[in-house]
């Protein structure tokens, strides 16, 4: 295990727009860091250089101290694990989770203690006979996972692997890998478009957009203080409000602190008049969407209440109500998009 | 309200919507092609069967029935025993060579070089030139006096204008002058093969064999091959049918010789029973290819079967 520290890496692939542009990221020991951006952000290049499949352009790839630049794919030790999991299909589960110990010529007997080391921490011991096509798309995900961890690697990366499981067996599957990380504390660089996946996982997470960090920091500092527009906007279900300001720039407030006056109950909060165009009953919670007085706005605003406590009136459709922001909840940003510090 | 669809209402013969119904549609296009195999397939065949076990010749046209006497006298000739030799090492050699030279070359044409779209269509250009014009082509480079191959040879002092080698004349070197052509004629297809297997490997899994430490040459035996295994045993199968039958390229560069070295089994046919009028004889040799080709066959499918993944 080893902690992975990139410089400035750049990556162009003959175009003017480089795929990866001056990305730098320490990622300490065991930690589990989350790189997380819309697809065709480069992130997955950034994986991918990261594991030597691409070699940067330009910048620096230490992983536990050791400069690696020019290291072949296979000496760096990081194990990876593919979207579509890249199981081999002609070799049983055994010979694939064994695969990378053969390839270092490893002693037989402590291949098979090792595959069977692998194999019951992801209670796959049953599987082992199988080819990767007799397996569902959860058990080829272990599968997957224990050929990358039978090596002990210094890292392990993982591309979108969740992305090939029904949405039921993805929450259960993120929960196995979380867990799983914690216990072998592995430095672990997970890639992801899915916000959900990033905030519910992450120690910490690196949003990335056109081939640069646009902030990194635990979930709760992505979503609470983003750093520019971009962070705000992207983060979030439905996104953070962004409205601009008279004086020049934006405002920024999420929809879940966007509530009818009466819910906030505090008079220094800062108060708009609201008309609801359209509201969704989702059970737990009420999206309602309509736009502000006195305020230009690319979407519709959005406002998300509780579902159950929301009085009928507030909310009529085709009415202006007063609605109301906490100060403490409001976000500035200036003309150029990055977020203005307040306190 | 507009009317969208009117049902016919006049009855119709039972007839009216034939080729409606998917079973006899399927019938009447698939009727041709069964007509067609079993016209100028199985006739023949059944015909030559019947050659075989008959005293017929061009001289005498008897359908007097000989049992297996035909086949008797044939395997009692040595000559033909070498015939069958030569096929096979004919068959394999040429098949072997033609897979070595169409995976190197399928490498070559998988990397990016300008042109390789060009080189791509060039390539099929063996598969497709007329086999007469090809040997014929051939036949001079092979040439005892104007071979260019010996000229390049003595040229890069390899080998002596005294004993410069005699392609067609000696039995070994005309035996590897005709596999040399055919696997000649073959690779191209074997290069259309590879590509279309490699390029059919997802990259995921040639990325993850990389991850995992194998090198060049465990990622192409371990990984690439194995998986493209099936779609080349297909394409070896339909090599190994069309060169066991063969006998355009000993037809027009040896006719057989040097004394008998390169006869295969389809040429000897096509002498005894064409050119000298045996049809009886002709017709049993020629079907020793079916015992054989069957066997063949049956066997790489099998083996696909069981690698099936």
């Amino acid at each position: 295990m080893a902690a992975v520290l990139t410089r400035n890496i750049v990556k162009t692939f003959g175009g003017e727009v480089p795929a990866v542009n001056g990305i730098s990221l320490a990622v300490p020991d065991g930690e589990f860091m989350v790189l997380l951006g819309p697809s065709g952000c480069g992130k997955t290049t950034f994986l991918r250089i990261i594991c030597g499949l691409e070699k940067q352009t330009s910048g620096d790839l230490l992983i536990g101290g050791n400069n690696v630049n020019e290291m072949p794919p296979r000496a760096r030790g990081v194990a990876m694990m593919f979207q579509s999991y890249g199981l081999y299909p002609h070799y049983t589960v055994r010979k694939n989770i064994s695969f990378p110990l053969r390839t270092q010529r490893v002693p037989r007997a402590e291949i098979e203690s090792k595959v069977e080391w692998a194999s019951q921490l992801l209670g796959i011991g049953h599987l082992l006979d199988r080819r990767p096509r007799q397996l569902s798309g959860g058990e080829r995900q272990r599968v997957a996972l224990a050929r990358a961890l039978v090596r002990e690697p210094t890292a392990l990366l993982l591309d979108e692997p969740l992305s090939n499981l029904d949405a039921k067996l993805r929450t259960s599957a993120r929960q196995e890998i979380k867990q799983f990380q914690q216990r072998v504390g592995l430095t672990t660089i997970y890639v992801t478009h899915d916000q959900v996946e990033a905030m519910g996982m992450g120690d910490r997470i690196a949003v990335i957009d056109k081939g640069k960090i646009r902030q990194v920091g635990t979930p709760i500092e992505i979503y609470n203080d983003p750093a520019d527009l971009f962070v705000a906007t992207f983060v979030g279900a439905p996104p953070m409000n962004i409205v601009a300001q008279n004086g020049g720039g934006y405002l920024g407030f999420r929809p879940e602190n966007f509530l009818p006056k009466a819910m906030i109950g505090d008079d220094s909060a800062a108060e708009f008049s609201f008309r609801v165009d359209r509201s969704e009953y989702l059970g737990s919670e009420r999206i309602v969407y309509g736009v502000m007085e006195g305020f230009d706005s690319r979407q519709p605003i959005t406002a998300k209440l509780p579902g159950a406590h929301v009085a009928e009136e507030s909310i009529r459709t085709g009415e202006w109500h007063p609605f109301a922001v906490k100060k403490s909840s409001l976000r500035r940003f200036d003309t150029s998009g990055n977020r203005i510090n307040s306190h | 309200m507009a009317v969208i669809a009117e049902p016919i209402t006049k009855p119709v013969s039972r007839f009216h919507f034939l080729l409606d119904r998917r079973d006899v549609l399927e019938m009447v296009l698939v009727a041709p092609a069964i007509l067609y195999v079993l016209l100028l397939v199985g006739l023949p065949l059944l015909l030559s069967i019947y050659y075989s076990v008959s005293a017929y010749t061009i001289y005498n046209p008897t359908w007097r029935f000989v049992g297996l006497a035909n086949f008797e006298q044939i395997l009692q000739n040595p000559t033909f025993i070498q015939t069958l030799v030569n096929t096979f090492i004919f068959t394999f050699g040429s098949q072997l060579l033609g897979l070595v030279l169409g995976k190197f070359g399928a490498f070559l044409l998988l990397r990016p070089f300008p042109g390789r779209k060009f080189v791509r269509a060039l390539i099929i250009l063996p598969f497709a030139v007329p086999v007469a014009l090809a040997t014929i082509a051939w036949r001079w480079m092979f040439d005892s006096l104007y071979s260019v191959i010996t000229w390049t040879l003595i040229a890069m002092g390899i080998v002596e204008r005294a004993d410069a080698p005699n392609w067609l004349g000696d039995p070994h070197l005309a035996m590897l002058c005709v596999i040399i052509i055919n696997a000649w004629r073959f690779f191209p297809f074997a290069i259309v093969i590879f590509l279309a297997g490699i390029t059919a490997v997802p990259q995921d899994v040639i990325d993850a064999a990389t991850i995992d430490g194998a090198g060049f040459w465990r990622r192409n035996y371990q990984i690439i091959l194995p998986m493209i295994l099936p779609i080349v045993v297909i394409g070896l199968i339909f090599g190994i049918v069309f060169t066991f039958t063969d006998l355009s390229i000993v037809f027009l560069l040896t006719q057989g010789g040097p004394v008998g070295s390169t006869s295969v089994l389809g040429f000897e046919g096509f002498q005894t029973g064409i050119v000298s009028g045996d049809v009886s004889h002709g017709a049993a040799i020629s079907l020793f290819m079916l015992p054989v080709l069957l066997v063949v066959v049956v066997l790489m499918l099998r083996f696909i079967r069981r690698r099936e993944i």
